[in-house]
C-alpha cells in the first residue's frame, strides 16, 4: 500500500518496543465476537492508474454543465472561476491545514477568515459576519434558531418564495414545530408574509431574489417586522446579485444568510458549498459558528485568533449556540480569493453581465409560443409557465442536450398549480447560441 | 509599524516589507490595505443594462470591496499560506482530529468535470455516474460497518450527529415514544454530542466514566429509564480506548427501549477490524474527512455520512439513491410519512464522496484494515516510548489510534500543557490536542495516524523526551516564552474576546497609532 510507510520488520521492531508478541494484543479490549481478522468482502487495493480509470468512467457517465446549453440554477449557479483561485487553494499550506486552534502557526487561515468576514459584512451591508457555515440551507435553519434565542419568542414565518429545500431543512431542524409557519409557494411573487407578523413572531424569513426569481421589498418587511418586535431574516441564494441589488442591511435586515457557492466554488453536484451569515453587532454572541477576531501577540504585532468560542460546543457543551464543529474553511478561502480578484469593480461588472444575459434569455423565451414569463422583476433567474408538465419538457430537452432549468415540481411535488412551471437561470457563461438552442428546443417540445 | 495603513497609496511593496523580519516569514497586510475598489484581477466587459426589471432595488450603497490584480492576489495568498502549518509541511499529532496524508489523486478526481461541473438539479438521467458513485460509496460504508442503510448527506460530523439523532427522534415518535426526552452522554464524549442532544431539545444526562477511562455498563443501566431516548457514546472513546463493555451497553440500551448513537469520529482506528453493526449500534456518523482523508482545508469542508441499523433505516433523510424498477439508479428526493425529511439542500458533499471513494479504492478492503492496525500500532509505540517521562492517563487498556497523557509529569516545573505545546511549535511540530478530553487534567492527546513512518515517530518521541527533560531541569522560560520561531508570538486571546474586532474598519486604525 503506497500510503503506508512500515515494513514488516519495522512493525515487528515496534511491537517489541511495546512489549507484545502480536498486533492482536493491541485490540484486546475488543470483544472477540466482534473482532475480524479475516478478509473483508471488498475489493483489494488498486494501483493509481486503475483507480483513476474507475473514477473517470463514473465521471464520464455524467453530463457536465459545460458540455452544452445549460440554464439550471435554483440555488446553485454555474459561474466562471478564475484559474488562480483553484491553483491557490490547492497549495498544501491551505489545503492540508487543520482548524486554526494554534493561532501562532495558523495566521494565514486566520487572516483569510478575517478578510472573508469583512467581505461578507460589506456585501450584505451588515456589521459582522461569521467565518462560514456549511451552506445556505443549514445557515437558514441556524438563523431561525438564533432569532428565537434573541427574541425569546417562538413563532417563525417562512415566505412562500423561500427555496423549498431551505424550507424543508428548517422543518427538519425544528422537528415540525407547530410554531413554524410555512407559507405556500408563491410563484407569482404575491407573497402575503406581512399579514402573518404578530406579537408572538420571532422572525420572518424572506428570500430575495426569491426561489422564482422575483425581487422582494425588504424595506416594508423590515419596518413591519420591527414594529412587532420581530426580526427580519433575509436569505440570498445567488450572492452575485448583491453586486447589483441593494444590500439587505440597508433595509434593516437583522440576520442575512446566503449561499456563497457562486463566488469561487464549483457546482460539485450540490456540495461542498459555503454558507454566509451576517448580523448586527449587538447580536454577535448569539451567532453560531466560528468567528475570527483581531488581537496582538506578545510583541504587540497584529494577529488573529478564533474568538468568542464560549458560544461553541467545545466549551459550553449542552449550552452551546449550535453543535457546529467544522466550517467551510477551504470554500471560504475560494470565495475570498475570487472576491478579492473581482473587487468592487469586477463584482459590479459580473452582476450586470448576469442580469443582461438573463434579460436576453427572458426576452427570447417570451417570444416562444406557449411560454409565459411570470416575472416582472428578476436578477439572473426567473420562472416560466409552459403548456405541458414541466418535468417532461425538461427531460425532452435534455434528450436534445439542452439542460433547460428546474421543473418546480421536482422540489414541490403533488401540487398541480406548480406542475407546468420551470425556473431558469442565465449567468455570464450563457451565450446567444445557448439561448437560441433553448428557444428552438422549447418550440419543438411544446408544439 | 505601518501595517494598518489604509488604502492603496502606500503600495504593496512598501507595506509588505515594512516590519517584516524575513522574506520567508512574511508580515502580510490585509487585502483591504493593499487593494482598492478600482483594481480587479478579472477581465469582464462592462455592459449597459436596462434597469427596468430591477424593481427599483438597484444597489446604491457602496460595495467598498477591495480588488487585487492577478499577480497581487497571487502574492497575497501565497504569502498568507506560508504563515500556516499543514500536514504536508510536518507531523500533526492532533488527537481526535486525525491529520494524515491527503493523496493528490483524490483532488485530481474531484476536479473531473463529470463530478465538479455537474448541477445537483439537472435531470437524473444526466447524472447516472454520480448516482453510481453514491451507491458504491454507500456499499463500502455499509460493508465496513455491517449496517443496513446510510444517509450520505450530512455536511460534517456534527451535522451527522444531528441527522442520526433526528432519525432517532422520528423513530421514537413513530413508536408512540415521543415523550422520551433524555439523552445519556458519557463524560468522555465529544463536545458536539451533548450540544447536539440539547440542540434537539433533549435533556442531557451525563454518565460518569470509570477510573480506567471507560464507560461502566452498570452506570448506564442505572441511568436508563422510560424517559431515555438514546445514549450517545464515542467508540473508540476520546480517551483513546475501545469500550470493552460496548456490546453489553448496547443490549441494556435496547432493552430499555432506547437507541444507541455512536460517535464514529474515531472509526479510522477500527475500520476493517471491527464492524460497529456487530456491536449493536443503531446510528453512527463517519467523518469522511478524518477516516478517508479529505484534506481539512483549515477547518472544512467535511462530510459526515450516518450509517443506520434496520430499525432506523426507514427514518433516513432524503435524498438517497436506489435501484430503479426500470433499471438504472434513481434518486428519492421526498420523504413519506414520519421520516425526518431533508437536512440540507441538494445531495450533500459530492466533492468529499469522490475523494473518499478514491481513497477507499486505492487502499482496498485489505489496505483499510492495514491502515487501522498501523494507526493503532503507531499510537501504542508512542505510548511505549513516552510512558516513563509522561503520565499515561489510562494505562489499563491498549490505546487505540491515539494516546492520552495528563500533566502530572509536569508538576512543579512551572510548565503547563499549553507551554509545552507551544514549545513543540519551536521544534517544528504542530502541537498535540491540549486540554481535551475534559475528564483529564491538562490533557495531551496524541494521534500519530498510520501515515507516519517509524523514523518520524522516533524523531517526534526524541523531541518530546528532550523537552520533558528540559522542563524538569528548570528551563521554564523556554516554554513560557514559546513560540519564538513562528510567524507570531503568543496571541492575546482574552483581548480578542473582550472587545471583539471581527472585521476590518479603516477609521478604527489610524496608521500612526497602529502598533500600540
Amino acid at each position: 500500500m503506497r500510503y503506508l510507510p512500515h515494513s514488516d520488520a519495522e512493525r515487528a521492531e515496534m511491537l517489541a518496543t511495546i512489549g507484545i508478541a502480536s498486533e492482536d494484543a493491541l485490540f484486546s479490549a475488543v470483544p472477540r465476537a466482534a473482532y475480524n481478522t479475516g478478509a473483508i468482502d471488498l475489493p483489494a487495493h488498486s494501483p493509481e492508474f486503475l483507480v483513476e480509470a474507475h473514477m473517470r468512467a463514473l465521471s464520464g457517465k455524467n453530463r457536465a454543465a459545460g458540455d452544452g446549453p445549460f440554464f439550471v440554477g435554483a440555488g446553485a449557479y454555474r459561474h466562471h472561476v478564475p484559474a488562480t483561485v483553484d491553483h491557490l487553494i490547492q497549495r498544501s499550506e491551505w489545503l492540508t491545514a487543520y482548524t486554526p486552534y494554534q493561532p501562532e502557526i495558523s495566521q494565514g487561515t486566520l487572516q483569510m477568515l478575517f478578510e472573508f468576514q469583512t467581505q461578507v459584512a460589506k456585501l450584505t451591508g451588515m456589521d459582522v459576519a461569521n467565518a462560514s457555515l456549511y451552506d445556505g440551507s443549514t445557515g437558514t435553519a441556524e438563523a431561525v434558531l438564533m432569532a428565537r434565542r434573541l427574541t425569546r419568542k417562538k413563532k417563525l414565518v417562512l415566505s412562500g418564495g423561500l427555496h423549498p429545500h431551505y424550507r424543508d431543512v428548517v422543518k427538519a431542524y425544528l422537528k415540525n414545530d407547530p410554531d413554524l409557519v410555512c407559507l405556500p409557494a408563491s410563484p407569482q411573487g404575491q407573497g402575503d408574509i406581512l399579514d402573518h407578523i404578530d406579537d408572538q413572531t420571532a422572525a420572518i424569513v424572506i428570500q430575495t431574489p426569491d426561489f422564482y426569481g422575483h425581487l422582494r421589498d425588504l424595506q416594508k418587511a423590515a419596518d413591519m417586522a420591527h414594529a412587532k418586535g420581530a426580526l427580519l431574516i433575509v436569505v440570498v441564494t445567488e450572492v452575485v446579485s448583491l453586486g447589483l441589488l441593494e444590500a439587505p442591511g440597508t433595509f434593516g435586515a437583522d440576520i442575512v444568510v446566503a449561499e456563497g457557492q457562486s463566488i469561487g466554488n464549483a457546482l460539485n453536484f450540490g456540495g461542498p458549498y459555503v454558507g454566509l451569515m451576517a448580523t448586527r453587532k449587538e447580536f454577535v454572541r448569539q451567532m453560531p459558528g466560528r468567528l475570527c477576531g483581531e488581537t496582538v501577540d506578545a510583541e504587540g504585532k497584529r494577529g488573529f485568533v478564533l474568538t468568542l468560542s464560549t458560544r461553541e460546543q467545545h466549551i459550553r457543551r449542552e449550552k452551546a449556540t449550535s453543535n457546529i464543529c467544522t466550517n467551510s474553511g477551504l470554500c471560504a478561502l475560494a470565495f475570498t480569493i475570487h472576491m478579492s480578484l473581482l473587487g468592487e469593480a469586477g463584482l459590479t461588472r459580473l452582476a450586470r453581465l448576469n442580469h443582461a444575459r438573463a434579460i436576453a434569455l427572458a426576452d427570447a423565451l417570451a417570444k416562444v409560443p406557449g411560454v409565459e414569463v411570470l416575472n416582472q422583476t428578476f436578477f439572473n433567474e426567473f420562472t416560466i409557465r409552459v403548456g405541458k408538465p414541466a418535468a417532461g419538457v425538461i427531460e425532452a430537452l435534455a434528450q436534445r442536450n439542452v439542460l433547460a432549468g428546474v421543473p418546480v415540481s421536482r422540489l414541490e411535488p403533488g401540487k398541480p398549480e406548480l406542475e407546468n412551471l420551470i425556473v431558469l437561470a442565465a449567468t455570464e457563461l450563457t451565450t446567444d447560441a445557448d439561448i437560441a438552442a433553448l428557444a428552438n428546443g422549447l418550440k419543438e417540445v411544446l408544439a | 509599524m505601518s501595517m494598518n495603513t489604509q488604502g492603496r497609496p502606500t503600495g504593496i511593496g512598501t507595506l509588505s516589507h515594512a516590519g517584516s523580519g524575513s522574506a520567508l516569514i512574511p508580515d502580510e497586510p490585509l487585502l483591504f490595505e493593499i487593494g482598492d475598489t478600482h483594481h480587479s484581477g478579472v477581465d469582464l466587459p462592462d455592459v449597459e443594462i436596462d434597469e427596468s426589471r430591477l424593481g427599483g432595488f438597484r444597489r446604491k450603497s457602496a460595495l467598498d470591496l477591495a480588488g487585487l490584480t492577478e499577480p497581487e492576489a497571487m502574492r497575497h495568498y501565497v504569502r498568507l499560506s506560508r504563515m500556516n502549518y499543514s500536514i504536508d509541511s510536518g507531523m500533526y499529532p492532533l488527537g481526535s482530529c486525525t491529520m494524515k496524508h491527503n493523496p493528490r489523486l483524490n483532488e485530481k478526481m474531484a476536479r473531473l468535470p463529470g463530478f465538479s461541473d455537474v448541477h445537483p438539479l439537472q435531470p437524473v438521467s444526466t447524472v447516472q455516474g454520480a448516482l453510481e458513485l453514491m451507491s458504491q460509496l454507500s456499499h463500502w460504508l455499509m460493508t465496513l460497518t455491517n449496517t443496513s442503510a446510510v444517509a450520505l448527506t450530512p455536511k460534517a460530523g456534527a451535522h451527522g450527529e444531528l441527522c442520526g439523532m433526528m432519525a432517532i427522534h422520528a423513530a421514537q415518535e413513530a413508536r408512540g415514544q415521543g415523550h422520551r426526552n433524555v439523552v445519556l452522554v458519557p463524560e468522555s464524549a465529544h463536545g458536539t454530542n451533548p450540544a447536539t442532544a440539547a440542540f434537539l431539545g433533549y435533556t442531557v444526562k451525563p454518565v460518569p466514566a470509570r477510573e480506567d477511562g471507560t464507560v461502566d455498563v452498570e452506570a448506564v443501566k442505572a441511568a436508563l429509564g422510560p424517559d431515555v431516548a438514546a445514549i450517545m457514546l464515542t467508540n473508540p472513546n476520546t480517551c483513546g480506548l475501545f469500550e470493552p463493555q460496548i456490546i453489553e451497553i448496547a443490549r441494556a440500551v435496547h432493552d430499555a427501549g432506547a437507541f444507541f448513537y455512536c460517535d464514529g469520529a474515531n472509526f479510522n482506528a477500527i475500520m476493517g477490524v471491527v464492524r460497529p453493526g456487530d456491536l449493536g449500534i443503531d446510528a453512527m456518523h463517519i467523518n469522511l474527512h478524518k477516516t478517508f482523508s479529505t484534506p481539512h482545508g483549515g477547518g472544512g469542508p467535511g462530510a459526515g455520512p450516518v450509517v443506520l441499523s434496520e430499525a432506523l433505516a426507514p427514518f433516513a433523510p432524503v435524498p438517497f439513491v436506489r435501484k430503479a424498477a426500470a433499471g438504472g439508479l434513481e434518486m428519492v428526493e421526498h420523504s413519506e410519512g414520519e421520516a425526518l425529511g431533508r437536512i440540507t439542500a441538494f445531495h450533500g458533499q459530492m466533492g468529499m464522496y469522490v475523494r473518499a471513494l478514491t481513497y477507499m479504492l486505492s487502499h482496498g478492503g485489505d489496505g483499510l484494515a492495514r491502515a487501522a492496525r498501523d494507526a493503532v500500532l503507531n499510537a501504542n509505540y508512542i505510548k511505549a516510548r513516552l510512558e516513563d517521562a509522561f503520565s499515561v492517563s489510562f494505562p489499563d487498556y491498549p490505546s487505540m489510534h491515539e494516546v492520552l497523557f495528563d500533566d502530572s509529569s509536569l508538576e512543579g516545573t512551572g510548565v503547563s500543557t499549553l507551554d509545552f505545546a507551544k514549545a513543540l511549535i519551536d521544534e517544528g511540530y504542530h502541537p498535540m490536542t491540549m486540554y481535551f478530553p475534559l475528564v483529564v487534567h491538562g490533557a495531551m492527546l496524541i494521534e500519530p495516524t498510520e501515515s507516519e513512518s517509524k523514523q518520524t515517530l522516533d524523531a517526534f518521541c526524541d523531541t518530546m523526551l528532550a523537552l520533558a527533560a528540559d522542563a524538569k531541569a528548570g528551563d521554564k522560560d523556554r516554554f513560557t516564552g514559546a513560540p519564538t520561531r513562528a510567524p507570531r508570538r503568543r496571541l492575546d486571546e482574552t483581548r480578542a474576546a473582550r472587545s471583539p474586532k471581527l472585521r476590518w474598519q479603516p477609521e478604527e486604525a489610524p496608521p500612526a497609532a497602529a502598533a500600540e
